[in-house]
């Protein structure tokens, strides 16, 4: 037999064996599948800011699209970044801020290499959706302005914008919206290790400073 | 050849292919021990700085989770759902994994089966080898630990470098895991500190003990490794079989590293990490990080499917691993051990594991899940087995099942597997007897707390020297005397499980 078949079978027999006397329950869906706040509200927007501040990442606020490239030139400036790279088809308007530093474009068919993107400071992206329950900014590869996965990872400091329309209160309302046929990346903070003493300290091996620029 | 009777088909103990649940085979990986508990905890416990160590570290760790627990207040519907959900996975586990093995490999994926650590193993560095690496980086995964995959590779010339900052300590200090989560979470700062300055070439001699400092050098030891790494070897958190995307959950980005920079990824997984759906996932990405690191979300969640071409690794391998989780799976109770999503809140919250720490349970799953998944994964051979007194590493306080996620139902189990030790022996003692009956009482009257009050079973195990009930060997497991090296007087008026509440567990 070959090990598919025979790790197979004997599953098939212990399930069999083992099953309970009462056919198992259907799955109790009362947990709350959304949140408080209606998505893109002011206030999914404020406890998105709170939580994303609490794991001592930066959150810039401002109203509209048109202010995301003076926000993001702000980030910039405070890092003190000289070398970029984003997703080539992150939108222009954004990009007003970058000034004269140097861009690197990077795109699934012209991918920078590795050292490359070991060699810049600063990654600027867009976002699929965040949760503001738990203060997370999800990713999703080749997505309009979200790039590669590489791309949000060697860089030491990531630029993220997030548009207050993907913004929803829960964790369910966000899955809900994902395709999982994308690669996706989760990211609550900056890089953290609890390993020593359990203790928090931010800033292992993925980006060590997070901005996250909120529109809306 | 043998079997084990446990009431149902047979389980059997050895490899050969019959197509029946199978225990793990004895003398491979690392789920047993070569001393008892009792004699392992007794040396564990004189190490005073051991002691130290774990007190604080999982004194922070409870009141980070009951922390963010208490801000959920669908929490206790979030738990109902999370355990009637892997109920579900465990009564459909194969048609699910077939499933599984559909979508990976529609996308691109590989899928392999093994049903044992060594097959594991073997697996893993024949794909290896297949792409001409002399090493790998590693992302923390209790299924390779389970198998011994480090060292198996090691004997192929194939070098492991683990990437997890705990893992990394464990690592580089020549030591082995103590914890689910963390596994260096028997060294604090000052250890730690030395182990790198001995063990990290160009680390500056100038390090301090700040963790912040620690965890830079961990990261400049490290960077180059992940720049330039073509194979990856990582454990998976969840497998979604209807969509085949695999979740890995993490917190410093030495995954991501992992999952993303080299061109072959290979995956071993243990066959009961599924669930259903995508949307599943909803339930586990709440349960999980708050019970495990106490965190509302942890730092970085990855997902992916397959392969995608133009990001990531471009071959992807996932190895689907028995490694006698049919055996624990043929048992109805029992099943319900698989549910357990490695959170580790039971080991956080258990009087008994904060003493003794995780080397004295001999398997990489210590703790309360440790004490019943251990001999359930490889059955208990006889009373010299060192797995036989995993079982009674427990007060049966219950603090494991009110932290459980899933809602596994710890202490009962553990009453089962005392069961199932005592008939592993030919001549039962007098303290075998009291066991199996309160065993009989404490399944058949349902929920152990009810159980407890009611038999006054509190005071049975204390036994004559009214010692507290922690830790009732029988007779014929003990080879030492646990009473003789702890101090912890048994409360006549109230149960364990309440002066762990009143006390927070003493010292
Ligand atoms: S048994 Fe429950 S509490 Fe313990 S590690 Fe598993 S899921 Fe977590």
């Amino acid at each position: 037999m070959s090990a598919r078949e025979e790790v197979l079978a004997r599953l098939r027999a212990a399930r069999d064996a083992g099953a309970p006397r009462e056919a198992p329950a259907p799955v109790p869906r009362t947990y709350r599948r959304t949140g408080a706040h209606a998505p893109g509200s002011p206030a999914v927007l404020d406890l998105l800011t709170e939580r994303v501040e609490d794991y001592r990442a930066r959150v810039l606020r401002v109203a509209t699209d048109g202010e995301v490239a003076a926000a993001v030139a702000r980030c910039l400036a405070e890092a003190g970044s000289q070398r970029l790279v984003v997703p080539a088809d992150l939108p222009a308007p954004w990009r007003a801020g970058f000034g004269g530093r140097s861009v690197l474009e990077d795109s699934a068919l012209a991918p920078a290499s590795v050292e490359q993107l070991d060699g810049v400071d600063t990654v600027v992206t867009a976002s699929a959706v965040a949760v503001a329950e738990t203060g997370t900014v999800v990713l999703a590869a080749g997505a309009p302005g979200q790039g590669r996965r590489a791309l949000s990872l060697v860089p030491d400091h990531h630029v993220c914008v997030v548009r207050g329309e993907g913004v929803v209160a829960s964790v369910p309302e966000g899955l809900a919206r994902l395709d999982p046929g994308a690669p996706l990346t989760f990211v609550s903070g900056p890089s953290a290790t609890s390993d020593i003493e359990l203790d928090r300290v931010e800033g292992v091996h993925g980006p060590r400073r997070l901005d996250v620029v909120l529109v809306g | 050849m043998s079997t084990t009777d446990l009431g149902m088909p047979a389980v059997r103990d050895d490899s050969r292919d019959t197509g029946l649940p199978t225990h793990s085979p004895a003398g491979q990986g690392h789920l047993r021990g070569t001393t008892s508990f009792p004699r392992a905890a007794r040396t564990e416990l004189a190490d005073t700085q051991l002691r130290r160590n774990l007190g604080k570290a999982t004194g922070i760790i409870r009141a980070k989770r009951a922390g963010v627990v208490a801000e959920l207040e669908d929490w206790e519907d979030l738990r109902l759902a999370g355990s009637a959900i892997k109920a579900d996975v465990m009564a459909r586990l194969p048609e699910l994994l077939e499933q599984l093995e559909e979508n990976v490999t529609a996308r691109g994926g590989t899928v392999h089966w093994a049903r044992d650590a060594e097959e594991a193993n073997r697996i893993v560095t024949e794909l290896v080898r297949a792409t001409g690496a002399d090493e790998v980086v590693k992302v923390k995964s209790m299924a390779t630990q389970e198998t011994g995959l480090n060292e198996a590779l090691e004997a192929a010339g194939i070098a492991a470098w683990e990437t997890d900052l705990a893992e990394l300590i464990v690592q580089l200090g020549h030591d082995t895991p103590s914890h689910i989560l963390v596994p260096a979470i028997h060294r604090n700062r000052s250890e730690i500190r030395e182990i790198f300055l001995r063990e990290m070439p160009d680390v500056d001699p100038a390090l301090s003990d700040d963790p912040r400092a620690l965890a830079m050098a961990a990261r400049a030891h490290l960077r180059r490794k992940f720049l330039s790494a073509r194979v990856a070897v990582s454990g998976a958190n969840f497998a979604v079989a209807d969509t085949g995307t695999l979740a890995v959950v993490e917190s410093e980005g030495n995954g991501r590293m992992c999952l993303t920079l080299p061109r072959t990824l290979i995956t071993l997984m243990g066959v009961e990490k599924l669930v259903p759906t995508w949307s599943d996932l909803e339930v586990f990405l709440q349960l999980l990080p708050r019970s495990s690191t106490g965190e509302r979300m942890n730092p970085y969640t990855s997902t992916w499917t397959g392969v995608t071409p133009g990001d990531g690794p471009q071959e992807f391998h996932l190895v689907l691993l028995d490694n006698g989780r049919s055996a624990v799976l043929a048992d109805p109770d029992g099943r319900a051990a698989l549910h357990c999503i490695r959170c580790s809140a039971c080991l956080n919250v258990c009087p008994v594991y904060e003493r003794v720490g995780g080397h004295a349970y001999g398997s990489v799953y210590p703790g309360p899940i440790g004490a019943v998944l251990t001999p359930m994964l490889t059955g208990i051979s006889g009373a010299d087995d060192p797995n036989a007194s995993l079982p009674y590493a427990s007060s049966l306080c219950g603090a494991c099942f009110d932290a459980c996620p899933v809602r596994i139902d710890i202490p009962n189990l553990l009453v089962q597997q005392r069961a199932a030790s005592v008939e592993s022996h030919t001549r039962p003692t007098a303290q075998d007897l009291a066991m199996k009956a309160a065993a009989v009482a404490m399944t058949s009257a349902g929920r152990f707390r009810a159980a407890e009050k009611g038999l006054g079973l509190g005071r049975l195990l204390a036994g004559r020297e009214g010692r507290i009930t922690s830790l009732p060997w029988p007779a014929s497991v003990v080879a030492s005397h646990w009473t003789g090296a702890r101090d912890v007087p048994a409360p006549p008026a109230e149960t364990a499980r309440q002066w762990w509440e009143r006390t927070g567990g003493g010292a």
